[in-house]
């Protein structure tokens, strides 16, 4: 008897997505990083802020694999509790920067005229201040903190897309579909996100992914310049910040907060390199 | 073609300004008294007001914004920092050059291995010279460009002590922060320039360059090269932003007084005459990157040329 192999486009697409071993390797590493932030912490038989001053910068050991810090804090729980934060921080600063970029681009593309002119102008002037200093401004502005940082590494990353989505929608919008829709009087709204707005946000799917990586280096280097997060939260930059005055002696205080924030990134992008080639259609066989 | 460049100038100038309104707004409503900051807590009304009026912050923010522009754009002056009393013109001409002593050595990096690499692993697809060039160029995009500078410090100058840590007392210690500015940059334009000189491979004109028996050298120059040049010029000029958006942090981590840790201290004592000096000062410099990336673009395109010399 011969299997038939069941295909749907999702199955597809997942087939497609882990054919190479890269973005494989990305999806287990972040799969992996994932779950050991949410249960990792539960699993640590120390607290997040146990204070041990037995214990202070003593060196990565059984007892304490990756050391301890200056007040005895065990480093691996920090870790894995502090992911959760720079998890969260990029995560949800790259879906809100995507979603803003795409309603303006959207919107910029579809009416054009002045709507377009003004919004595109705003998006130059906006962007004549790189991402990071954006950033610097908007966070010393909002004070420190989640919420206020989730903003800062919003606002300063907002053009991008909103540039990348107008590209998309001329290119689509001349197209009968949006014509057909626009013959039988559909509403603008209708046309803009019922219609356009699935053709068009295939690449920003590839933007965000990757976006989330440079999200939480940008918010790991505002907690270490002291801006973002501040020092007692476990966040990853922050730990950093922490432990840069001990680079002569004790390495290990940046060493793996470090390796922590390289290898998430690693993981993201090299996902968003297999999401990019499985969502390219010239390559689809 | 001339015509062209003067709108771009002008456009230039009116984004600019419109940047700085942007700065200068947003140090305006900075939560915090700037007199308060500067002279402490318990200090009386009267003296704060003092120093209000010294500052010229006791004027309503539209007088403000409007002294801020011209004497930025018309004459020139930032004003005086309000935590040192020292000219901010004076201190960025200061600064300046150490913060070009990374920069533009970084760019050359940048640039040069950068797209030399892409190529190099484009020529070589899929063989092992290929995969090792992207492992390592995916290694050095993912790190945060700060803590590898930390990890670099560790072992280039407190364990093999070749290279001083901290500090600029001479021109080895501008080494290491050449370097760690340059690898991402050089990471990124790797990957861009791979993928853009693949994508031309695949074109028809290459096929048929070597149907006619065309050497691979000539075909890698005439053809590929320039046709692979725009996305790769793109990525370079993106490169320059970001390397001038870094500088606050790769300053601070090495201790360099340049402009970068400049504005940051500037943030950091909400010191506004300060941080608009600085941020302004590198809006011009994105500004000018961006316009050259535009004008390189019509240089090396000669289709886009066509375009202008229609007077568009």
């Amino acid at each position: 008897m011969k299997k038939t192999e069941k295909t749907t486009y999702s199955l597809d697409f997942m087939r497609r997505l882990l054919k190479g071993w890269s973005s494989r390797l990305g999806f287990i590493l972040l799969a992996l990083i994932i779950l050991l932030c949410l249960f990792g912490p539960f699993l640590s038989p120390y607290g997040v802020n146990d204070i041990d001053l037995q214990n202070m910068y003593t060196g990565p050991c059984m007892a304490h694999w990756f050391g301890c810090d200056a007040m005895g804090r065990d480093i691996l729980t920090r870790l894995l509790y502090g992911g959760r934060y720079s998890l969260l921080l990029g995560l949800s600063s790259a879906l809100l920067a995507a979603v803003l970029g795409i309603i303006f681009g959207v919107v910029a593309g579809y009416f054009g005229g002045k709507i377009e002119a003004f919004i595109m102008r705003f998006m130059d002037i906006w962007s004549a201040l790189p991402g990071m200093l954006l950033c610097i401004m908007i966070s010393a502005f909002m004070g420190a903190g989640f919420f206020a940082t989730v903003i800062a590494l919003t606002v300063g990353n907002i053009p991008g897309g909103v540039r990348m989505t107008r590209g998309q929608v001329l290119a689509e919008r001349k197209k009968e579909y949006i014509e057909a829709a626009e013959s039988i009087n559909g509403s603008k709204m209708a046309i803009m996100f019922r219609h356009l707005l699935p053709n068009v946000v295939q690449p920003m799917i590839i933007i965000t992914t990757m976006s989330i990586g440079s999200m939480i280096t940008m918010a790991a280097s505002l907690s270490y310049i002291g801006l973002g997060i501040q020092p007692p939260t476990p966040e990853w930059g922050a730990m950093l910040a922490d432990g840069r005055v001990y680079i002569r002696n004790y390495p290990f205080l940046i060493t793996f907060p470090g390796l922590a924030i390289a290898l998430t990134v690693l993981a993201l992008n090299l996902l968003g390199d297999g999401l990019r080639d499985a969502l390219d259609p010239k390559l689809r066989d | 073609m001339g015509r062209y460049i003067l709108k771009r100038l002008m456009t230039m100038i009116v984004i600019l300004v419109c940047a700085a309104i942007l700065v200068f707004t947003l140090m305006y409503f900075v939560p915090g008294d700037p007199a308060r900051l500067q002279l402490g807590v318990d200090i009386p009304e009267a003296i704060l007001q003092a120093k209000r009026h010294e500052l010229g912050i006791d004027t309503p923010y539209i007088v403000q914004l409007g002294k801020f522009l011209y004497n930025a754009f018309l004459r020139f002056d930032f004003g005086y920092s309000w935590k040192y009393g020292v000219s901010v013109m004076e201190e960025l001409i200061v600064r300046l050059p150490r913060t070009l002593m990374i920069g533009i050595p970084a760019m050359i990096l940048n640039v040069l291995i950068g797209t030399v690499l892409g190529i190099y692993s484009a020529i070589h697809e899929g063989k092992w010279q290929d995969s090792i060039t992207m492992v390592i160029a995916m290694v050095f995009v993912s790190a945060p460009n700060f803590w590898v500078a930390l990890m670099f410090i560790l072992l280039f100058a407190l364990k093999l002590n070749w290279v001083p840590a901290f500090g600029i007392e001479n021109l080895q210690s501008y080494l290491l922060p050449i370097i760690c500015s340059a690898l991402p940059g050089i990471a990124v334009n790797a990957r861009q320039a791979r993928s853009s000189m693949l994508e031309v491979v695949r074109a028809d004109y290459i096929t048929t360059a070597r149907a006619k028996g065309q050497k691979d050298r000539v075909i890698v120059r005439k053809h590929m090269l320039p046709n692979a040049m725009m996305p790769i010029i793109t990525g370079v000029a993106g490169g320059l932003c970001q390397l001038v958006a870094g500088s606050p942090v790769i300053e601070t981590v090495f201790s360099i007084p340049g402009v970068g840790a400049y504005m940051l201290s500037g943030v950091n004592l909400r010191d506004r005459p300060v941080v608009c000096g600085c941020v302004v000062f590198f809006a011009l410099f994105t500004s000018l990157v961006i316009l050259i990336m535009d004008l390189s673009y019509a240089f090396l395109d000669p289709r886009i040329k066509a375009q202008y010399a229609k007077g568009r």
